[in-house]
């Protein structure tokens, strides 16, 4: 079948979303695992019926599903994450040595080579890869060793590594984002790490806020024809490198609000950016009560607010970091879920927009996938 | 504690919460064969092994440390705290009274 594949995970369950290639009509299936959270599930970029799932709750703890059949049949894979040697202590929210032990999986990464490789960034922050297609699970250890693993502290979600980017150009170099500690760069497959926070300014959070690391890094994005770009959505600041994360510089422009959690690429434009400005601190909601994706032509700075569809009164819902994605029809298909339980498209790079659900369970995230 | 006398084959009915049911795929009460002593974590490690997919539910990986809103329930008392070496009531060990790994009443 063609037409678009759309993956909620939401703190109830799972739902997928189908529609053929106009993508205005929507088949809703779900939910899946009814009563546990998916923090994300994601299918391969190498082959579509490939997903694989994030299913934990407090009760009972981490599970990984996978499907080989695009989401009609499920199956439980490996589900231990031992972290390698003793792992030590991360700096804990009162400032104490706390020591590192493992929670849930925030964020699945499939390889863009193998659909049997797939990457688990978890928390405390840490990062797996399985090449078993889930079966079993070992860290890359050197990021956790890298050395400021000890500075690293947790945000209010948790220390969770949520972001994991593969630059599609150079198989060996990869990205991962962790809240609060910052980005890091693997230029060997994941051997060896770099952290990559030159630029960033976290004022009243650091004692020193230009700090190697430390910063709440939320959200990061390429596009695969331009990947030496990157684009940040930090607590507060949306940022852009434009040397692989040597070096960051501010684009947030005149946005309502530069705190957020996604931030995304157009499928087409590498210079055509997605956010949805939220107010903070602690409010996380949008400013104004008007939900508004806010998209920028430029690579940042000059940014139009997006409306058309979207509720403008009365909206104090919030999209976390993992609740946007694109599609690579044409024109580029962008979407997003709510912690109100909607999930809203546009068909059409972002200028209209309709919830395709509108009461799921708050939504976690969102991905999708063109489907052959 | 009372001591398990009888066969060095016991079977041990056991009762889940849904959602490890349905993981297990089990349609109402488990059943695992226990060779020899049946204390708690003689069960636990039955269980696992006729289940896998159980593995890191109840207890952690490698520390196999109960997971802190599960509860173990049995013959009327509750045993969540008690060791893995723990001897399992009669009733429990003659198949007469169930097990029952309990997911405890907390929010959300």
């Amino acid at each position: 079948m063609s037409g678009v594949r759309v993956l909620v995970g939401t703190r109830k369950g799972a739902f997928i979303l189908t529609s053929d290639d106009a993508r205005e009509r929507w088949d809703v299936r779900g939910p899946l695992f009814g009563g546990w959270e998916i923090y994300h599930l994601k299918g391969s970029p190498v082959d579509t019926d490939r997903i694989y799932a994030s299913q934990s709750t407090g009760w009972f703890g981490q599970l990984i599903q996978r499907s080989d059949d695009g989401g009609e049949s499920w199956n439980p894979v490996g589900n231990e994450f031992r972290y390698e040697g003793v792992p030590g202590t991360h700096q804990w929210y009162d400032g104490t040595a706390h020591p590192w032990s493992f929670t849930r999986v925030w964020h699945l990464e499939p390889s863009l080579h193998d659909v049997d490789t797939v990457y688990a960034g978890v928390e405390d922050a840490a990062l797996f890869r399985s090449q078993d297609g889930g079966a079993s699970w070992h860290e890359l250890a050197g990021l956790r060793e890298h050395g400021s693993g000890p500075k690293w502290q947790p945000g209010a979600g948790g220390m969770c590594l949520h972001t994991i980017v593969q630059d599609p150009t150079r198989p060996e170099r990869m990205y991962v984002a962790i809240s609060a500690a910052g980005v890091f760069r693997t230029d060997d497959g994941g051997v060896t790490w770099h952290a990559m926070n030159r630029g960033l300014r976290s004022e009243g959070m650091l004692p020193d806020p230009e700090d190697d690391v430390g910063h709440c890094v939320h959200r990061i994005a390429l596009h695969p024809s331009n990947p030496d770009v990157l684009y940040m959505q930090k607590h507060w600041d949306i940022m852009r490198s434009d040397d692989a994360g040597g070096h960051w510089h501010e684009v947030s422009g005149d946005l309502p609000s530069d705190f957020g959690f996604p931030i995304d690429v157009h499928a087409h434009q590498p210079e055509t950016i997605y956010v949805v400005p939220i107010k903070s601190d602690s409010e996380h909601y949008p400013p104004d009560g008007k939900l508004r994706v806010y998209r920028s032509r430029t690579g940042g700075n000059d940014w139009e607010a997006l409306t058309h569809g979207l509720p403008q009164e009365d909206c104090y819902v919030n999209v976390l970091r993992d609740a946007m994605a694109v599609d690579r029809s044409h024109p580029c298909g962008i979407y997003f879920g709510t912690t109100g339980g909607q999930v809203y498209a546009s068909n059409d790079e972002g200028d209209h927009w309709t919830a395709i659900v509108h009461d799921l369970p708050a939504v976690l995230s969102v991905e999708v996938q063109n489907l052959p | 504690m009372s001591e398990v006398a009888g066969p060095s084959v016991s079977r041990v009915r056991v009762v889940l919460p849904e959602h490890l049911r349905n993981l297990a795929q089990v349609d109402g009460e488990a059943a695992v064969t226990v060779d020899g002593e049946v204390t708690l974590g003689a069960v636990l490690d039955a269980l696992e092994e006729r289940y896998p997919v159980l593995r890191g539910t109840i207890r952690d990986h490698g520390t196999l440390r109960r997971r802190p809103f599960v509860r173990f329930f049995a013959v009327g008392r509750d045993l969540s705290h008690e060791a893995a070496e723990l001897r399992l009531p009669d009733a429990v060990a003659a198949g007469d009274e169930p097990f029952a790994v309990i997911g405890a009443i907390a929010g959300g």
